[in-house]
C-alpha cells in the first residue's frame, strides 16, 4: 500500500517537473479522447500541435495569442503569490478594451502619434478601475474578492455589449453589433510582415520583466510574497494587508486592461461584442502552470496559445468542435494540481494500516 | 400579472440556486470550499439534457445530471482531499473544466427539443381560488428543493451524523483524534454538493428553460457560492436569498413585458450587481462571518501535518 508522506521541505525539482508531467498527461488524455471520437489520434496530434506551427503566419499567431495570456498571467501571479484571488481578469480585460477603444473612437480622425499611448494608458486605467472595485469591497467591506471580481466579468461583458449595440455602434455597419474600424494611428504597428504579430509582444515581455523586478527586488513585492507564504509573519512584521490586497488587485487589473486594449488595437481593430475568447480565464491556468514565475509564465503562455491554435486547426482539419480547447485547458490544470502533490509529499510504501490507531476508536 | 403567477415564477427562477447553494453549504460545513459549482451545474445540465433527449425521460435525465455533478466533484475531492491540492485553484479548475466539458458534450443538442418536467396541474387543487396556483402550481422539482432543504436542516442539526460533519468542518484535527475518518466524511460532503449542483443544473435544462445552451447557467454557480455567505451558512436563509435572486432575475424578462424601455443589458446586470452589493453588506461584519463560517473552511487537512 502506498501512503503520502510529508516532505521535510518542498521539492523544487518536483515544482518544475510537475508542469511537464501535466502537459504529457494532457496529451495522453487527448489521444484517448480522439480515439474514442473515432479520429486518428496521430493525425489529431499533428493537426493540434504541429500544423499550426508549420508556417511563419502560424508562428506569428502563436506569439500573438501568447501575448495577452502572459501579460494577464504575470499580473494575476503577483496577486496569487500574496493570496489575493483575482479571477475576474476577463472583466478587467474587457474594461481595458472599452476604455482604450473608447479613446480610439473618440479621436477617430486623429493621426497623432500620441493616440496609441493614450489608448494604452486608458486601457490600463480601465482594467485598474475594474480591479479596484473588488479591492475596495475586500478592504472596506471584507467581501470575498473571488466572487466580486467574477461577478464583475458579467457586468463588464454586458457593458461592452450595451455599447456596441447602442452608442458606439458603427452607423454604416449594417446594424451589426460592432464599432467603426479604428484609424491607422490607433493600431499597434505590425512587427513581422505577413503576420498579425504586433509590438504588443515586446511590450508584454517588458511588463513581464518589470513584474519580475517588482516581485523579487522591491520591498512591496517582498511584503506581498511574505503575505502569501506566511500570513501570520506578515502581520507580525507589520506589513499592511490592505496594501497587499490593493497592489495584488491593481497589478492584475492593469495587466489585464493592457491586454484588453492590446486586443482591440491589435488583431481586432474595432470593438466587438466580445473582446477575448476567454483569455482572462485561460491566464489563470497559465499563471499556475508557469508556477507564478515570470519565465514559467512566458513558456506556459506559449503552450496555452498552442492549445487555442490547435483547437482552431482541429476545427478546420478534423471537424472537431472548438470547445475541445476549453476541455484541454481544464484537464491541464487538473493534472498540474494533481502532480503538485509531489512538491510537498512523497510516496512511501507502508505495510497495512497502523494497528495502534484502532485503540482510539470510540466504538 | 397577478401575484400567484409572480410567486410561481420567482420560485421557479430561484430553485437552481436553492439546489446549488444547499449542496455547497453541506460541502462547506465539512470544511471544504469547492468553487467548481458553476462547472458542476453545467455538467449536470448538459448530462440531464442529453439523457432526457435520448431516453425521452426527463426524470432519468435528472438522475444522470446528479450523477454527473457528483462525478465531477469526485475529481475535485481526489485533488483536494487525497492529493492535498489548493482548494481555491482546484475549484477554479473544476469550473473551467466543467464549462469546457459541457460545451463539448452538448454541441449536437443545442437545438434539440425534449419532453420537459412540467409544473403540477391537479385540477381540483391548482384551480382553487387565490391559493391554488400559489401552493399547487409549481414544478415538482421546486417542491423537491424545499424537501431537500428541510432534510438538510434536519440532518445537520438533528442527527449525530450531521454533528460529525460539522465537527469535521470546525476542527478536523479533533475529529481525527476522536477517530472519525475526516477524509471519507469530506468526500461524502463534496459529492453530495456535486450531486446537488448537478441537480440544480438539471432542473434548468429539463424543467426550467427547458433547453441546452452553452454556458446556460450564466454564473448561477458563482451566485450560489455568494448565497452561502449571504445565508451565513444557515440552510433556511438560503431559501430566502435564492428567491430574492430569483425575483431579480425575473425583472429582466418582466420589464420588457410591461413596456419599460430600457436596454436589456442593464436588467441582465442586475443579478450580478445585486450579488456584489449583498455580499458586501453581509461580509461587512467580519466577526459575524468568522463566527458562522466553518472554522477550517478551505484549509487542507493531512493527518501527518
Amino acid at each position: 500500500m502506498l501512503k503520502l508522506e510529508a516532505r521535510p521541505e518542498p521539492s523544487r525539482v518536483a515544482g518544475w517537473l510537475s508542469p511537464l508531467l501535466a502537459a504529457a498527461a494532457t496529451v495522453v488524455v487527448g489521444f484517448i479522447l480522439f480515439t474514442i471520437l473515432g479520429k486518428n489520434p496521430w493525425l489529431a496530434f499533428h493537426a493540434f500541435f504541429i500544423k499550426p506551427l508549420t508556417t511563419q503566419y502560424g508562428v506569428g499567431e502563436l506569439l500573438l495569442k501568447a501575448t495577452p495570456l502572459m501579460l494577464i498571467a504575470v499580473g494575476l501571479a503577483a496577486g496569487y503569490r500574496a493570496n489575493v484571488w483575482n479571477i475576474g481578469a476577463e472583466g478587467q480585460l474587457t474594461m481595458g478594451a472599452i476604455f482604450g477603444g473608447g479613446v480610439a473612437l473618440y479621436f477617430q480622425q486623429s493621426a497623432s502619434p500620441l493616440l496609441l499611448p493614450a489608448m494604452l494608458l486608458a486601457g490600463i486605467a480601465g482594467g485598474m478601475l475594474w480591479a479596484a472595485i473588488p479591492a475596495l469591497l475586500r478592504t472596506r467591506f471584507n467581501a470575498n474578492e473571488i466572487l466580486t471580481s467574477l461577478m464583475l466579468v458579467y457586468v463588464a461583458t454586458l457593458t461592452l455589449s450595451l455599447l456596441v449595440h447602442g452608442a458606439w455602434r458603427d452607423p454604416e455597419g449594417f446594424n451589426f453589433p460592432q464599432s467603426r474600424m479604428f484609424g491607422d494611428a490607433a493600431l499597434l504597428p505590425i512587427l513581422v510582415a505577413d503576420t498579425r504579430l504586433n509590438i504588443g509582444l515586446p511590450l508584454a515581455l517588458a511588463v513581464v520583466a518589470m513584474a519580475w523586478v517588482f516581485m523579487r527586488r522591491s520591498l512591496a513585492g517582498f511584503q506581498m510574497r511574505v503575505a502569501g507564504l506566511a500570513p501570520a509573519a506578515a502581520i507580525y512584521a507589520g506589513f499592511s494587508s490592505r496594501r497587499t490586497i490593493w497592489l495584488g488587485m491593481l497589478i492584475g487589473g492593469a495587466c489585464a486592461g493592457l491586454a484588453g486594449v492590446g486586443e482591440v488595437a491589435g488583431p481586432l481593430g474595432q470593438l466587438l461584442p466580445s473582446a477575448s475568447p476567454g483569455y482572462g480565464f485561460a491566464a489563470i491556468i497559465v499563471a499556475f502552470v508557469g508556477r507564478l514565475h515570470p519565465l514559467g509564465i512566458v513558456l506556459a503562455s506559449l503552450l496555452m496559445s498552442l492549445l487555442y491554435l490547435g483547437g482552431e486547426s482541429a476545427q478546420i482539419n478534423l471537424a472537431m468542435p472548438a470547445a475541445v480547447t476549453g476541455l484541454f485547458q481544464g484537464t491541464l490544470l487538473f493534472f498540474l494540481l494533481a502532480a503538485d502533490v509531489f512538491i510537498h509529499y512523497r510516496l512511501r510504501a507502508v505495510r497495512g494500516p497502523a494497528r495502534g490507531a484502532r485503540l482510539l476508536d470510540p466504538h | 400579472m397577478d401575484l400567484a403567477q409572480l410567486i410561481v415564477l420567482t420560485l421557479a427562477a430561484g430553485t437552481p440556486l436553492v439546489y446549488a447553494a444547499l449542496g455547497e453549504l453541506v460541502t462547506e460545513k465539512s470544511g471544504v470550499l469547492n468553487l467548481g459549482v458553476e462547472g458542476m451545474m453545467l455538467a449536470g445540465a448538459v448530462t440531464s439534457f442529453i439523457v432526457a433527449a435520448t431516453t425521452h425521460s426527463a426524470w432519468l435525465g435528472v438522475a444522470a445530471g446528479m450523477a454527473a455533478g457528483a462525478a465531477l466533484s469526485l475529481i475535485f475531492g481526489v485533488l483536494t482531499l487525497s492529493l492535498m491540492a489548493n482548494q481555491v485553484a482546484s475549484g477554479l479548475a473544476l469550473s473551467l473544466f466543467g464549462i469546457g466539458l459541457s460545451a463539448f458534450a452538448g454541441l449536437d443538442y443545442v437545438s434539440v427539443v425534449i419532453e420537459p418536467i412540467t409544473p403540477l396541474d391537479i385540477p381540483a387543487l391548482t384551480n382553487l381560488p387565490v391559493v391554488g396556483k400559489m401552493l399547487f402550481g409549481h414544478n415538482p422539482l421546486v417542491y423537491l428543493s424545499i424537501v431537500l432543504l428541510m432534510a438538510i436542516e434536519w440532518f445537520l442539526y438533528r442527527t449525530r451524523a450531521g454533528l460529525i460533519v460539522r465537527a469535521v468542518g470546525e476542527s478536523p484535527q479533533s475529529a481525527h483524534a476522536i477517530g472519525f475518518p475526516v477524509a471519507r466524511i469530506r468526500y461524502c460532503a463534496v459529492m453530495f454538493g456535486g450531486a446537488c449542483a448537478g441537480l440544480g443544473g438539471a432542473y434548468m435544462a429539463v424543467a426550467y428553460t427547458p433547453l441546452w445552451v452553452e454556458g446556460m447557467t450564466a454564473g448561477r454557480g458563482w451566485i450560489a457560492l455568494a448565497l452561502v455567505v449571504f445565508a451565513t451558512w444557515k440552510p433556511w436563509r438560503i431559501l430566502a436569498g435564492a428567491y430574492l435572486f430569483g425575483g431579480v432575475t425575473l425583472a429582466q424578462f418582466q420589464a420588457q413585458g410591461i413596456g419599460v424601455d430600457i436596454p436589456s443589458q442593464y436588467l441582465s446586470m442586475l443579478p450580478y450587481l445585486a450579488t456584489i452589493v449583498v455580499l458586501a453588506i453581509i461580509s461587512r461584519d467580519a466577526a459575524a462571518i468568522r463566527l458562522n463560517a466553518p472554522a477550517s473552511l478551505g484549509k487542507p487537512y493531512h493527518p501527518d501535518s
